[in-house]
């Protein structure tokens, strides 16, 4: 390593008046939910559980002083449920999480994270409660909020049914739009999903609006209840502004048994595909069996929201050290 | 064989995909809000010097192409192969025309030139960046013309043909840059 890089290191990649605007921006959320009486909690970084979606690697410690193998939290969701069952109300956190081998222009292994989760609220109007955190943050009460249903989006703009379309339909599909080596790939079913979405779809929402997609095909429920329609759907929606995916909210799955069934299966998907094991959260099914509040709840990515506020195309340039100078 | 993993992608990387070696120009981590992550990579075909685009499933392992850059000397063209000598090793190897490119018009023998090596065999040769060589062939210019104003063509001992200033004469060094293939200065022997 040159000594000019070694001297440059040490600095931080953002700029100052960035940090100031996040700082501004952690002041602004912290009074938004004071104001909404939404309480702000702290729960632990370090669990003795881990995440079971095999999407998602979390990373592990293992040391005798903190009693063994422990996992740094991929969101803070579990504990925060616990909470919720406990009898919290309306809660916020915002946090650092961490995911193992996530490294991009809008990926960084740990970045800050705001979730909250109101009691009684429906999903909806969860949406509408994003919007109005997002117009505070961003200063654009003006900021025009737009709702698209998974299902429509993918039929409007690639002609493909979401629920019926055979597997390779999807990859047709990835082929006409032109994503490079598609016909190459091999993906299950909602991984072709996932590919149209990201590469085809994604960058053309949110353009200079809140595009929020809702109600996802029931193979992507992760933590969300599902609704039984004549097509059943996941109570779940994303945020996308300027083509980048912000948040992740759901109507909360709160049937323990069902719970426990999905972490079944993702940990035989994990074994599948030889990923390590993680042990599924048990205080937190205990938590969800003993009686959680019906509630929706939300993710939210504060880096990214900070990017759009100052207009940086990096991730990097928001962040005082990433993590190849942390 | 060596294998890469996707998180391991990174720009100059070498990998093997349909029998072919290539080196990633750039690598683009894409993951919707939960699912499959990706890698979005533009890599470089090694033979053809093409650049595409490839998109893999993260997790993916791609196997690693046995490529090396190394520095050669140059020692002879026997009229079809142009035969190097590794400097330390003294080991020889020889690069056929599609290897070879270019750079045959600008390398002198005893060149050292950047060469690379593709299961052990060399794949392309670069020569170097500035050369210097001797003009075996141009029309005598106009006497007194040292303006640079005009130019005219001029053979190198090589065999290369590039423009020069009409003050240029036969039998004179001259430095060109072979990146352009352009006429850079009058040169000393070195």
């Amino acid at each position: 390593m040159s000594a000019d890089s070694i001297v440059a290191d040490w600095r931080p990649s953002a700029t100052l008046e960035v940090l100031a605007a996040r700082a501004r921006m952690l002041a602004q959320i912290r009074a938004f939910f004071l104001e909404r009486q939404v309480m702000e909690v702290e729960t632990p970084l370090l669990s003795r559980h881990g995440v079971t979606d095999p999407a998602l690697e979390s990373l592990r410690l293992e040391r005798a002083g903190i009693g063994g193998a422990r996992w740094l939290h991929t969101s803070p969701e579990f504990p925060m449920k616990r909470l919720l069952a406990a009898g919290s109300g309306p809660i916020f956190q915002i946090c650092k999480v961490f995911r193992d081998d996530e490294r991009g222009r809008r990926h960084h292994p740990e970045f800050t994270l705001l979730e909250w989760y109101r009691p009684g609220l429906a999903m909806h109007a969860l949406m509408d409660e994003v919007a109005a955190l997002v117009r505070c943050v961003l200063h654009r009460q003006d900021l025009a909020m737009q709702r698209i249903a998974y299902r429509d989006l993918f039929c409007s703009r690639l002609g493909l049914d979401p629920w019926s379309a055979s597997p390779d339909a999807r990859r047709e599909a990835a082929i006409r739009r032109q994503v490079p080596g598609a016909a190459m790939l091999d993906l299950d079913a909602d991984g072709w999903l996932d590919l149209l979405l990201s590469h085809c779809l994604e960058p053309g929402l949110g353009q200079d609006a809140m595009s929020f997609v809702y109600d996802y095909p029931p193979s992507q429920a992760a933590l969300a209840r599902i609704r039984d329609d004549a097509r059943p759907v996941a109570e779940r929606f994303e945020l996308y502004i300027n083509g980048m995916e912000l948040a992740n909210g759901f109507q909360e799955l709160t049937d323990a048994a069902e719970q426990r069934r999905r972490f079944e299966r993702d940990l035989d998907d994990r074994r599948g595909r030889s990923q390590a094991p993680v042990p599924m959260d048990e205080p937190f099914l205990s938590a969800l069996a003993a009686g959680m509040p019906e509630t929706t709840g939300v993710a939210l990515g504060l880096d990214r929201l900070l990017m759009i506020a100052v207009g940086a195309t990096q991730i990097d340039q928001v962040l005082a050290f990433p993590v190849e100078r942390a | 064989m060596a294998s890469y993993k996707t998180n391991e992608f990174k720009g100059g990387l070498k990998i093997l995909l349909d029998g072919d070696p290539y080196s990633i120009v750039e690598n683009e981590f894409v993951k919707p809000g939960k699912g499959q992550a990706f890698s979005r990579v533009k890599i470089k075909n090694l033979k053809t010097g093409r650049v595409v685009e490839r998109t893999f499933k993260s997790g993916d392992s791609v196997e690693a192409a046995d490529v090396l850059d190394t520095d050669l000397q140059y020692l002879y063209n026997d009229g079809e192969l142009w035969h190097f000598m590794h400097p330390e090793t003294f080991e020889q190897l020889t690069a056929d025309e599609t290897a070879i490119g270019e750079a045959a018009k600008w390398i002198r023998e005893q060149d050292i030139c950047a060469v690379t090596l593709y299961n052990g065999q060399p794949l392309s040769v670069e020569a170097p960046n500035f050369v210097v060589l001797k003009i075996t062939e141009t029309d005598p210019g106009l006497k007194g013309d040292t303006s640079g104003g005009g130019g005219k063509p001029a053979t190198l001992e090589t065999g290369a043909v590039v423009s020069v200033p009409l003050f240029v004469q036969i039998d004179e060094l001259i430095k060109v840059d072979t990146r352009t293939g352009s006429y850079v200065s009058r040169a000393k022997e070195e």
